[in-house]
């Protein structure tokens, strides 16, 4: 009586085995539809959201040096083939966007650096580039490119190093 | 009247009972459960009356199906020894006389991987020094380890999760595995290793970061206190540049899967057949 069901069960498993075999390597660092778990982006203080400015203000999309507002910002990344609005969107000030014109929140804005930084990008998914915390059999941090790179300069500042080790000495204590 | 015959034939059987019981603290996995927790309890006691805190040993076995693994970015490393100091805080090294788990070694870019010419010594004010780059050695946790096969007391051992420990009951200080390791990791406590009092990290372990007394030798556990929790490394997580990579080998959707899988992956002193399972790669 009860042979049939077996089989079907033992065919279906067989098959479910099957089919994981083959998308197992490729499944976790390089899904892209996954949203990773980020902290928020690291804006100046009182700076965000930019439409509390911008609202009523007309939009002048011809590149030129900003000498009104944000005078702090030096463009420090390909600033002789780029400017302002090649990230920030004019419509809509509080994203980003894409080559393509999608808009994305500053909260994915590694999706933007990922259109020119794909190798990059590629190993951040995957947990190579970039600092990771928790668990590494569990929930891990992502952090934002932004993170660490300031992407108006992205360029890793330099750090003062932890005191040198003390050499031995020859007296004992 | 004792005969000769019988009173030398009482010692012998006597010798030979004591040293079948094993006299003394058994080894970590031969003590049975009761008189292991019993020991752990004890030692619980002692730290906590030396410390003045609530310390917590753990006495957690290697997880199935792990194969701890590290991976570090040498095209990332900027020599900023934050790691190494995350290393002393984590596992109660001893700050005086000073023992560190972890060296940086800076090296010329001209002359490529050279410890001949290596300085660990370095101090200027902002790292990475112009044609300069960085390689922090510390245990390579081999799976072939010189230095457990020398110690006359098997007090060091590899674990099935790959990390090689000591128990620091066993460990009489003759530093033979000092000699034995290639890679200079492992460290001796010439006196009583002093850790504040306000700094001691109270999630210790057995095999690791529990407090050492004179005269044993220490090295790193990949963490073995947060590793078989679950957690990274506290190096891994210190990291500023994100060099550092730590998981289990037998994952493959793991990143140090992907490291050894995608990138240019090298370990040091390979010709010695030692079988390192820290590795090193350039991620660019």
């Amino acid at each position: 009586m009860r042979r049939p069901a077996f089989r079907l069960v033992l065919a279906l498993s067989a098959l479910a085995l099957w089919a994981s075999d083959g998308t197992q390597r490729s499944a976790a660092p390089t899904n892209s539809s996954e949203r990773p778990e980020v902290p928020p982006p690291p804006f100046s203080e009182g700076i965000f959201p930019c439409s509390n400015c911008h609202a009523g203000m007309p939009v002048d999309r011809h590149r030129r040096e900003l000498t009104a507002m944000h005078t702090d910002i030096v463009l420090k990344h390909d600033e002789t083939h780029r400017w302002c609005l090649d990230c920030h969107d004019a419509d809509n000030r509080d994203v980003l966007h894409l080559a393509d014109g999608e808009k994305v929140p500053f909260d994915e804005s590694y999706r933007l650096c990922g259109q020119c930084h794909g190798e990059k990008y590629r190993d951040w998914r995957a947990g190579v580039h970039g600092r990771r915390t928790g668990d590494w059999n569990g929930a891990k941090t992502y952090l934002l490119c932004v993170n660490c790179h300031n992407p108006h300069q992205p360029r890793f500042r330099a750090l003062a190093p932890k005191p040198a080790p003390q050499p031995p000495t020859r007296t004992m204590k | 009247m004792v005969s000769r015959r019988l009173f030398t034939q009482t010692a012998a059987g006597a010798a030979a009972g004591m040293i079948l019981t094993a006299c003394g603290p058994k080894r970590l996995y031969e003590a049975p459960k009761d008189q292991l927790r019993a020991r752990i309890a004890e030692m619980e006691r002692k730290y906590t009356e030396q410390y003045g805190k609530e310390i917590d040993v753990s006495a957690a076995g290697p997880m199935p199906g792990v194969h701890f693994a590290y991976a570090l970015d040498i095209s990332r490393c900027i020599g900023c020894r934050r790691c190494v100091y995350a290393c002393v805080a984590e596992n109660n090294q001893s700050r005086d006389p000073q023992i560190h788990w972890i060296r940086v070694f800076e090296m010329e870019k001209e002359k490529g991987v050279d410890f001949s010419h290596a300085d660990p010594y370095y101090n200027p004010a902002e790292v990475p020094e112009e044609g300069h780059f960085y390689i922090p050695v510390g245990c390579q946790q081999c799976e072939n380890p010189p230095c457990t096969k020398v110690c006359p007391t098997g007090a060091t051992w590899a674990e099935k999760d790959g990390i090689v420990v000591i128990d620091y009951d066993w460990c009489i200080g003759c530093r033979y595995c000092m000699a034995a390791c290639p890679y200079g990791a492992r460290h001796f406590n010439w006196t009583q290793p002093s850790v504040p009092e306000n700094e001691i990290n109270p999630n210790t372990h057995y095999l690791g970061n529990r407090p050492r007394p004179k005269g044993v030798v220490e090295k790193c556990t990949f963490c073995i206190q947060r590793t078989r929790n679950g957690r990274y490394p506290a190096c891994v997580e210190v990291c500023p540049v994100g060099a550092r990579k730590f998981g289990n080998v037998l994952d493959a959707a793991s990143e140090i899967r992907y490291i050894i899988e995608h990138k240019r992956v090298l370990v040091l002193k390979e010709e010695l057949n030692t079988v390192p399972r820290f590795f090193y790669f350039y991620a660019t």
